[in-house]
Parts: structure tokens; sequence; C-alpha cells
């Protein structure tokens, strides 16, 4: 090939990956633009402030009422439990993979998470509707165990992975001068790993936690299957609850385009789509801390 | 008698973290029991290869099986190409600059968007501004999106791996910046973005959420996929069957199949990216 033609086909290319970079920051854009964008259009049907903080959500009604608080209530409620589960769950399976496992035992149980990463959340909310929820109803005497306990033992499960892996990368990240000196002046293992690893690598278990908050305020088919679909306040976690993202899917597929109900569930995406980046950038943040923790 | 007190404690802290560990695997080793035990009595030749047939009740999962297939081929063609540009821009091409900062940051957040908000965005933009309808189409354009921050961030790394001095070896014989992306450090980082692709691709074949309302269907009547068309997708399926079918304890086994096929279609993908992984370690040493 000539020098000229390779020449010039290098600089296209340097643009086309360019481009492709661009592209990228134009789908979150395009994804913000969209949600804003029909988000107005509800505001300019419903007063935001009723949106916020009505107790009722119910647009198919004679009188539609578009409050939220219900749907952030339960999302709140079933990411709470599964967060009760699976943070002590995951930061003692951390640590006891990065201290105390053997080799041979490390290569076993962590593909094994991996695994479990894996399985599809349609499976897992399959499960809830065969397993754990009868399991729940017979224990409670209830007539069913579709609730939020069901759906925060399930998000659990999904939760750990998220939370497990990154909480055993920041305590292996401990430099091991900090256990040498605990161990010197005569600290036990345990004491070590509470008093000193522990600390040590809180800025990074912090970040696990919200990344597993993230996930879990984001999860909807596990909590559309499991969890019972009644969109009223929540007064324990044996009620029946409606996540906004189990809102969102259940209605998006039944409700005419471009009416209010149409855009309230943008403007409820809008909501979700922002807690679910304010976890995530708190978590980013305590990442960093930690990278910069350990530079110093 | 201080000894026998030290023992104790030491056992119950062990046992607390041993005991932890022991819950995580019980939850998956009940997920598996469960699926496989009860879902091997429903699969057969017969279960792979035929269409649903009265009403779901009876008959296989050929259909979805096909939709699957084919909704993932098309989030491969399109998150692929896309995605590994853009990791050779960032890794290859891009300064510290504010512009590469933000892109960063956009792909970070884009892998933290619910994939609910992915559908609502592949129905707004696919399905009614670009006129594709709710189709096998829209539906594998949207999981393309969605699996597209996991290419970039999984290529990158991979790209990263490819030591400066086989750039510099191959920029001082005469070859161009692209000649020597194309012809050493892609083929070099091939074994990297494959177990990347293969993961992201098992990831978004067991995806719900996001073809919702982009083009799964309840049922699906002949076989042949046509992107155009509406479509049948394993992990749908389990979900109507085990939510939204009228004789739940009838499509039960075929609900337990289902959930079965699609655990092994997910391992299996996880399996081959870990074969490429181990082999390519091991060709390096």
């Amino acid at each position: 090939m000539k020098y000229k033609v390779r020449i010039s086909l290098d600089i296209v290319f340097q643009y086309i990956f360019k481009a492709t970079g661009l592209l990228v920051l134009c789908l979150l854009g395009g994804i913000l633009a969209l949600l804003i964008y029909n988000s107005f259009s509800f505001f300019a049907a419903v007063k935001p402030l009723d949106f916020i903080t009505g107790m009722e959500w119910n647009p198919t009604a004679k009188t539609p009422a578009y409050g939220m608080l219900p749907l952030i209530l339960s999302t709140t409620l079933v990411t709470f439990g599964a967060m009760l589960i699976a943070i002590p769950l995951g930061i003692g399976t951390a640590a006891f993979i990065s201290e105390y496992a053997g080799t041979r035992l490390k290569n076993i149980l962590k593909p094994a998470i991996e695994m479990l990463a894996a399985v599809p959340s349609v499976v897992i909310g399959f499960l809830g509707i065969v397993v754990v929820s009868p399991g729940l109803a017979d224990m409670a005497g209830l007539p069913n165990g579709l609730n939020a306990l069901n759906g925060a033992i399930l998000l659990a499960v999904m939760a750990l992975p998220t939370i497990i892996t990154i909480a055993e990368d920041a305590i292996h990240a401990v430099p091991k001068t900090y256990k040498e000196a605990s161990y010197g002046v005569g600290a036990t293992k345990w004491q070590t790993l509470r008093k000193v690893i522990i600390p040590a690598a809180a800025p990074g278990i912090i970040s696990a936690i919200m990344l597993g908050v993230g996930r879990a305020i984001g999860e909807t088919m596990t909590v559309l299957m499991a969890t019972g679909n009644a969109a009223l306040i929540p007064s324990g976690f044996f009620d029946s609850v409606k996540t906004m993202t189990a809102t969102i899917a259940i209605e998006m597929g039944e409700v005419p385009y471009q009416t209010t109900h149409y855009y309230g569930l943008y403007a409820l995406a809008t909501v979700l789509f922002f807690m679910t980046l304010i976890a995530n950038l708190v978590g980013e943040y305590f990442i960093n801390r930690l990278r910069k923790y350990h530079a110093a | 008698m201080q000894l026998n007190k030290f023992k104790l404690s030491s056992i119950i802290e062990w046992g607390t973290l041993v005991g932890t560990t022991l819950i995580v695997c019980f939850f998956l080793v009940v997920i598996l029991l469960e699926i496989v035990s009860k879902g091997a009595g429903s699969i057969s030749w017969e279960f792979i290869s035929s269409v649903p047939k009265e009403g779901m009740t009876k008959g296989g999962i050929l259909t979805p099986i096909i939709g699957t297939v084919l909704i993932t081929l098309i989030t491969a063609l399109f998150s692929i190409p896309f995605g590994v540009c853009c990791a050779i821009y960032l890794n290859e091409y891009a300064e510290n600059n504010w512009l590469t900062r933000i892109i960063r940051a956009a792909i970070r957040n884009l892998s933290g968007v619910p994939s609910i908000i992915y559908g609502l965005f592949g129905l707004a933009l696919f399905v009614q501004t670009l006129q594709l309808g709710t189709s096998l189409l829209a539906a594998g354009l949207t999981l393309g999106l969605l699996s597209l921050p996991y290419i970039i961030t999984t290529t990158e790394e991979a790209l990263m791996q490819i030591p400066n001095s086989t750039r510099e070896a191959a920029l001082a014989v005469g070859a161009t910046k692209f000649e020597t992306i194309k012809d050493v450090v892609i083929p070099s980082a091939v074994p990297g973005i494959l177990t990347g692709v293969v993961l992201t691709l098992s990831r978004a074949a067991g995806e719900t959420a996001p073809i919702l309302f982009t083009g799964a269907a309840f049922y699906i009547s002949d076989t042949n996929g046509y992107i155009n068309q509406e479509f049948m997708a394993l992990p749908y399926h389990l979900y109507m069957l085990s939510t939204q079918h009228q004789s739940i304890d009838e499509v039960r086994p075929i609900a337990y199949g289902t959930a079965l096929i699609l655990i092994l279609v997910v391992f299996l993908l996880n399996l081959s990216a870990f074969y490429i992984r181990y082999k390519f370690r091991k060709n390096e040493n």
C-alpha cells in the first residue's frame, strides 16, 4: 500500500475510534435527557411535591393518584432488608476468603461466588416463588410468602457476589506490615482482623456495600416476581410491596403512549436513576479514597 | 482456665467466619439443587427441539431457545465492534484530559444504570423514535447498549496488558498507529477481549427487564426468527410461565426445565470464558 493511503487510513480510523468514545457520552446524555424531558411533561400535569409526598399510587383510578411515597418506601424497605442480610454475610465471607482460607479453598470459593453472580435474576425470582415464599408462608402462617422479606432475601443473594468481591479486594489490599505490626504487639488473628484490617479496609468495604445497594435498588425481575406488588405503604417485612422498578415493569406494558401515566413512569425512572447514581457515586468515592490512602 | 477461654473464643470467632461463608455457599447449593433436581426430569431432546404446545402446558422450548440465540447474536454484532473501538480510543489514543475523564465517568455510570431504565430508553429510542416497533432488532439493540460499558471496560483491561514495548517495536519498523493496533495490539489482546465478551453476552442472555417492552412476546407460533418481529426468549418465557400463566401447576415442570436450560446456557458461557482465560495464561508461561 502506498504511504499516502496508509497515512490517511490511519487518520480516518483515529476519528472513528474517537467518535465511538463520544457516542458513549451521547448514550448517557441521551438516557438522562429522555428521562428528564418526559419527567417535565409529567410535572406539567402533577405537582412535584404531590408526586414525592403523595401517599397513594393509583394511576388507573377515576381520579388518578400519582404519589410515589409507597413505591419509594417499598424499594427502601426491600433494599434495607437485603443489606441487613447481605452485609454481615458478605464481609464475613470476604474476611474468611482473604485471611483464613488456604489457596486451594480460595480457588474453589472464588469461582463459586462468580457462579452465584451469573445466575440470571429471573431464575432467582422463580426460586423466590417456588422455594423461599412457600417456606416463609409456612413459618409465619401467612396465606402466601410474596412479601418484602421474600424480596429482601433474594436481593441479598444477588447483592452478595458484588459485596464479597469488592470487600475481599479491599481486605486483601491492606498492607502486610499492618498485620505484622499487630501480631508483633501480641494481638490475635481475630483482634487483628477486627481492630486493624477491617478499619484499614473500611473505605473499600463501604464502597462494596454502596455498590450492593445500587444493585438492589435497581433490580427488577426478582422483586417483580417475588414481592406481591401491592402499592400500599408497607408496615413491615411481611407486607406485600411494590417497588419502583416493579411498578415501571408492570405498568409500562399496559399504559397508552404519552398520557400522564406514561410520563409518570418516566418520572419514577428518573428518581430511580438518581437513587442508583448516588449509591454508585458514593461507592466510587470510597474506592478512590482507599486508593489514595494506600498511595500515601 | 485462661487458655480454655482463649481457645473457646477463637473457636467462636473462626466459626463466625466459616459460618457466613457456609451460608453463602448454601445459597448456591440450594439454587443448583432445586433447579437441577426438579428440572432434569423435564429435559429431553424433545423438550429442546419442539415448540410450545396447547397453551404452553405441553411441548418444548425451541422457540424461546431460537429467540435467545438470535437476540444474543444481535447484541454481539452491535456491542462488540462499538465497545472494542471505544476501548481502543480510550487506551491507545486518549490523553488524560477532561474529555477522557468525562467519557470514563460516563462508562462507569452506565454500568450502574438499572436494566429497566435501559428498557425504557430502548422503548423510546428504537421502538418509537426509530420506528423499529417491538421487535427482535429493537430488543437486541437495547441489550447491546446495556452490554456496552462491560465490553469497553473488559476490552480496555485486555489492551492494558499488552506491554508498550510491543507497540514501540511495531512503530519503529514503520507501521502507522492504526496498523500497529490492527496487526499487533488487537491480535495479542484477543483472548482477553474474548473472555470479557463471552462473560458479557452470558449476562445479556439472562436479562429480562430490558426486553419486557422492546420485543419479547408471550407466545409466537412459528420458529422462523425475523428481526422485525416479536420473539420469545428463555428468561421472559420463565417469567411468564411462573407468574402470568393461568394453570400454574401444569406449567411448573416446563418452568423448571426452562430455568435449568437457562442456567446451563449461562454457566457454559462462563466456563468457556474461564477456559479461554486459563489457556491464555498457560500459553504465556
